[in-house]
């Protein structure tokens, strides 16, 4: 499968760990296969960074690379919007994803269709089983109604902000605005949805070291927002951190966990191949 | 104002299939408004759009003419488009992913648009989205592409709109829709289903403006699955000015 013209420029970045720099053990023939694997892990590893609680973040996910979000704390709730870097009209349609994969949760396996039919994202791996798509985002209503007002004046960056807000600040920056705001998943947090239809938010459900990983599968301008989720009964305003991982990663193969998920998956991979063909 | 009060409040009879089966009663709230009174009515076939400007106070009704139809519905602030019904944040509000009467829909900037305020169908599905070309290749098989499909008539209803006013309605304005008449159940293991429709011919919902609003239509044309019950069919809609007197 093609790749990206864009990897040249991510293998200039230097790489966060090396096999140079990390200590070879003097272990058995299994072991050393272990050892090889995950330095052929680490080897991909382009650069990691924390991105602190009641945060926004963006970055175009090149195809052909993963992000991996770990949790630093128990609870954390990271927001996240999705959309084709190279025409932002074609973004993440959350009920398209659901329908074609007859989900109302996100776990290892899924994928993150597009309106256009493809794949923009798929989930790689995850320790958890389930990510919300149905909560949505907090406002500034919302938040001072819960939590209070804290201006930037009194509380500098640990002020209250909202992840509606942060949404649409980091979309401003491509260009973008409130037209381009869709439909937002929830990682690390849980909606339980009862048979008469009711919502329910589960509380304490991600522990510290749970992780999502995202594979592009195509050029992903990925939002993230780390404002506690919009049901979060807590009534404490916190800024919970994640790690985040980027990584240079294979292309999906014909055996791959996303594409084999569903017969839906299968053709939405095929239609993403064709779109880079 | 007309009279919404509990004393037109009915049940829904047993109906005999799965999807209520572990639903508690549904409560069905027919409306006191006569069809004759009405200052505006259409008549929208199957893969039509509709797009028309309602007034705060007004009421809009939808009528599934022969049943099990799926009516795809987004609506907008009528002086913002970019202010536009929101999914998340109306199932949010309410605490539930279905509608019925008393769902108040809350648009992207937390504005109330509309209140559901009769319904004889009794459940109205908000996370389906519409169809469309692309996603029925998805769904169905890649040769289902020239099929016509929600997002067509979407599109054609926005480019159509917008050519008559001069305001800009787009792709990008096209958001997760409501899918009145549509069954879409979901379950405590997180998975989503298409359970055939809980409509029937003759049943409505009606809903009152909050503020002015623009609604986009387009009434389902698809032939792939049973939200149609594979026969897509017409729908009315009538619309009750704000001071209307019952008789």
């Amino acid at each position: 499968m093609p790749q990206s013209s864009s990897n040249s420029v991510l293998l200039e970045t230097e790489p966060l760990v090396t096999t140079s720099n990390i200590p070879q053990p003097e272990v058995g023939p299994a072991e050393r296969r272990q050892h090889l694997n995950s330095l052929a892990h680490q080897d991909d590893v382009l650069w990691e960074e924390t991105l602190p609680g009641a945060s926004t973040w963006s970055h175009i996910l090149k195809r052909g690379t993963a992000l991996r979000i770990e949790t630093l704390e128990d609870n954390c709730n990271v927001g996240a919007i999705f959309l084709n870097a190279d025409n932002p009209t074609e973004r993440l349609n959350l009920p398209d994803s659901l329908k074609a994969q007859h989900i109302a949760r996100l776990t290892a396996g899924s994928a993150l269709f597009s309106d256009m039919g493809r794949v923009l994202c798929s989930i790689t791996d995850d320790t958890l089983g389930w990510h919300d798509p149905l909560g949505g985002c907090s406002d500034d209503t919302m938040v001072e109604q819960k939590y209070g007002k804290l201006s930037y004046q009194e509380g500098r960056n640990h002020w209250h902000v909202s992840a509606l807000d942060g949404f649409l600040i980091e979309l401003a920056k491509y260009g973008l605005s409130s037209r381009d705001l869709t439909m937002n998943v929830n990682f690390f947090s849980k909606v339980e949805v009862l048979s008469d239809g009711s919502m329910h938010f589960v509380p304490n459900f991600a522990k510290a070291g749970a992780a999502v990983e995202l594979r592009a599968e195509m050029n992903t301008l990925v939002l993230l927002n780390t404002c506690q989720h919009p049901m979060d009964p807590d009534p404490n305003y916190a800024q919970r951190a994640v790690k985040l991982t980027l990584k240079k990663v294979a292309a999906p193969g014909p055996d791959d966990l996303c594409r084999t998920a569903c017969d839906e998956n299968r053709r939405g991979f095929t239609l993403t191949e064709r779109y880079f063909l | 104002m007309p009279d919404f009060s509990p004393a037109n409040k009915g049940h829904t009879k047993d109906r005999g299939f799965s999807p209520w089966d572990t639903m508690p009663e549904t409560i069905i709230q027919t409306s006191p408004l006569l069809a004759e009174d009405a200052a505006f009515t259409a008549t929208v076939g199957a893969g039509d759009p509709f797009v028309h400007v309602i007034r705060k106070g007004e009421v809009v009704r939808i009528v599934d003419l022969e049943g099990n139809q799926a009516v795809d519905t987004l609506f907008y602030n009528a002086d913002n488009y970019a202010d536009r019904y929101s999914a998340q944040d109306t199932i949010r509000h309410q605490k539930n992913i279905y509608l019925t009467t008393g769902s108040e829909l809350i648009s992207t900037e937390r504005h109330h648009l509309l209140t559901i305020v009769a319904d004889t169908c009794g459940r109205h599905d908000t996370l389906g989205g519409a169809c469309s070309a692309e996603s029925n290749m998805v769904r169905y098989a890649i040769d289902k592409r020239p099929m016509h499909a929600c997002r067509q008539a979407f599109i054609k209803g926005a480019l159509q709109w917008s050519e008559q006013t001069g305001r800009q309605l787009d792709k990008r304005d096209l958001t997760a829709n409501i899918n009145f008449f549509m069954n879409v159940p979901v379950t405590t293991d997180g998975s989503l289903t298409f359970a055939d429709g809980v409509s029937g011919a003759g049943k409505y919902v009606e809903l009152r403006a909050e503020m002015d609003v623009l609604v986009v239509i387009s009434n389902c044309p698809q032939l792939n699955n049973p939200c149609n019950a594979y026969n897509p069919t017409p729908v009315s809609i009538l619309i009750w000015n704000a001071e209307l007197r019952i008789h």
